[in-house]
């Protein structure tokens, strides 16, 4: 049991170690933090691979808080990954690179998610999703001298601590009809079929709005444009990429463990999320049409992806839930690129708006090129992975009957093409007076942006193990 | 005893006391006051069901909610703080310099 959560055990003794060297250091070695950081993570990193391998059957570990599988094991690695590329893009972004305090609530919010996707038990769900959003909330505030900043946490506090209530109502139901707080004692209760199906499905609701804030679903989206254009850039990304992966790693185990489609007969939770999906990547896209800031139509962009994502959720299968796992690992990868070009070019531009992105590649081709293919990996263009994410979403949506729902699906990646390209025309297109003045970019972000670039391209061309990764550990569900 | 259908309407109507006060509401500590009470209206039915069931599982769940809830109103009383300084106002209409 100890090994097990050795990699978690390794944040907490991380984020100490970080906070009392911020102390020990002077303002000039403080720079040397977030590699302290990065180190830690990377160990582990490899503690996770090594040490805390899950075996063929699924553990429950800690009294039942925690289940220890191959789903958890994923989703650990993809968080690990999310806050290391965050770190490094946090080295270069001036404002935040030296502030030790700043790391350690990477690291507790990190930590957070892990536990999420390991989660068996309310208790642990409800506390780990707020160990997660706590330092969330500050890091999206943390520039007190800028006020988009300070407001954009103050409105992701508003929005976050409003839904947690609702949740917690919802759990609060969920404990009223089966007397436990166990996620699998609550399926159990739920199939005995006593509940009448306007309570199950009223407590599907509560329980989902704290979840679907998570991950930005339609209407629980209103916070994300916000709060992605004012906190600060890496932290834009970390809450579009690892947060809402954490998001989804809760809903597929919630809905598929605690609510058994068994137990509604009929009308369930699918067609909920299959209107939510449309609802959520219809409005993401369409009002990402509009946007003249890049950080605003990325995180409307994000919306898009979540309702993509939710198509898998929705066709509740074996091929939903690996194709959600495979579109969230290639997502995370993606967007994380994305946003690092906006990091490092908002350091040199000083500014978000696309008409700053004219004639970016003449300035810097090496962004420009990362930017082409993460935006082109994001519409669902081969050779990138983006395209196989799509296409396996879509194909879980055809599995279980709801062609409607691809159809949707394939119509809004057309839309998404069309506002990708718009910036892609102004990078490689548009001439702007500027073009002498090259754009530097950190050597830690150059790490970051080269391993996500080389993910992105392996995602797409090499597939099969990705796929296979993706059915074992959305086997661990079924 | 009371029955508990008693306590579980108490706590939908502190709920929806709660919620309405965060719709309506525009003043910052009103809403997180409200949002408190939302918090309390599940509190209230975890006890319960805790007592009915006999169990402890659901008390000590509300212990956790409670210590969360102190972290969280810690975090959100700095964050209104921050944003009073400047905008020397807590009306949520007032703060919404990001749109678009």
């Amino acid at each position: 049991m100890f090994l097990t959560l050795l990699p978690e055990i390794t944040l907490v003794v991380l984020a100490f170690v970080v906070l009392t060297t911020d102390l020990a250091l002077d303002r000039q070695s403080r720079a040397f933090l977030p590699y302290l950081t990065a180190a830690g993570m990377l160990l582990a990193v490899i503690f996770t691979i090594v040490f805390a391998l899950p075996g063929d059957k699924p553990q429950l570990i800690f009294g039942g808080m925690l289940r220890h599988d191959w789903l958890t094991f994923v989703f650990r690695l993809v968080f690990l990954f999310g806050a290391l590329a965050t770190v490094l893009f946090s080295a270069g972004w001036e404002r935040v690179a030296r502030r030790g305090e700043y790391y350690v609530l990477i690291i507790t919010s990190t930590l957070g998610m892990m536990l999420m996707g390991a989660s068996a038990d309310l208790v642990m769900l409800f506390l780990a999703i707020e160990t997660t959003s706590i330092p969330l909330y500050i890091l999206a505030g943390f520039i007190t001298e800028d006020d988009k900043s300070t407001e954009s946490g103050f409105k992701y506090l508003l929005f976050g601590a409003m839904t947690t209530a609702i949740m917690l109502y919802g759990f609060s139901m969920l404990y009223g009809f089966s007397g436990s707080t166990n996620l699998y004692w609550i399926a159990g209760a739920l199939m005995s079929g006593e509940l009448p199906f306007i309570s199950m499905m009223g407590t599907v609701i509560l329980v989902m709005a704290g979840f679907a804030f998570k991950v930005s679903m339609v209407p629980f989206h209103f916070w994300a444009p916000d709060v992605y254009e004012g906190s600060p850039t890496p932290i834009a990304g970390f809450l579009s990429t690892a947060s809402k992966a954490a998001g989804f790693a809760v809903i597929i185990r919630v809905l598929l463990t605690a609510f058994p489609l068994e137990a509604f007969g009929g009308v369930d939770w699918t067609m909920m999320m299959a209107i939510a999906a449309a609802l959520t990547m219809s409005v993401g896209n369409l009002i990402a049409l509009a946007q003249t800031n890049i950080k605003r139509l990325l995180a409307y962009s994000s919306v898009a992806h979540a309702g993509y994502i939710l198509m898998g959720i929705a066709a509740a299968s074996e091929l939903g839930g690996l194709s959600v796992v495979f579109y969230i690992i290639v997502y995370l990868v993606t967007n994380l690129a994305a946003f690092g070009v906006v990091a490092v070019a908002e350091r040199t531009l000083g500014s978000n708006d696309l008409e700053a992105y004219d004639g970016l590649s003449r300035r810097s081709p090496a962004l420009a090129l990362v930017l082409l293919i993460s935006l082109l990996s994001l519409a669902g263009v081969p050779p990138m992975g983006g395209f196989i994410a799509k296409v396996l979403v879509f194909a879980a949506a055809v599995e279980a009957n709801m062609v409607w729902l691809a159809v949707v699906g394939i119509l809004n990646a057309i839309v998404g093409l069309y506002y990708y390209l718009i910036v892609l025309k102004r990078v490689y297109l548009f001439r702007s007076e500027e073009e002498d003045k090259p754009v530097p970019i950190p050597r830690p972000s150059a790490v970051a942006l080269t391993v996500c670039l080389i993910a992105i391209l392996v995602f797409g061309t090499i597939i099969a193990p990705w796929f296979d990764y993706s059915g074992i550990a959305a086997g661990a569900l079924f | 005893m009371v029955p508990v259908s008693y306590y579980v309407a108490l706590s939908a109507i502190l709920f929806t006391i709660g919620a309405l006060g965060v719709l309506i509401r525009r003043n910052a500590i009103i809403i997180f006051m409200s949002i408190e009470l939302m918090l309390n209206a599940g509190n209230l039915l975890f006890v319960t069901f805790a007592r009915s069931f006999e169990q402890l599982s659901g008390q000590v769940f509300v212990f956790f909610v409670i210590a969360v809830a102190a972290a969280e109103v810690a975090v959100g009383l700095a964050l209104i703080v921050a944003v009073f300084k400047s905008k020397q106002s807590i009306d949520i209409d007032e703060v919404s310099n990001l749109r678009g």
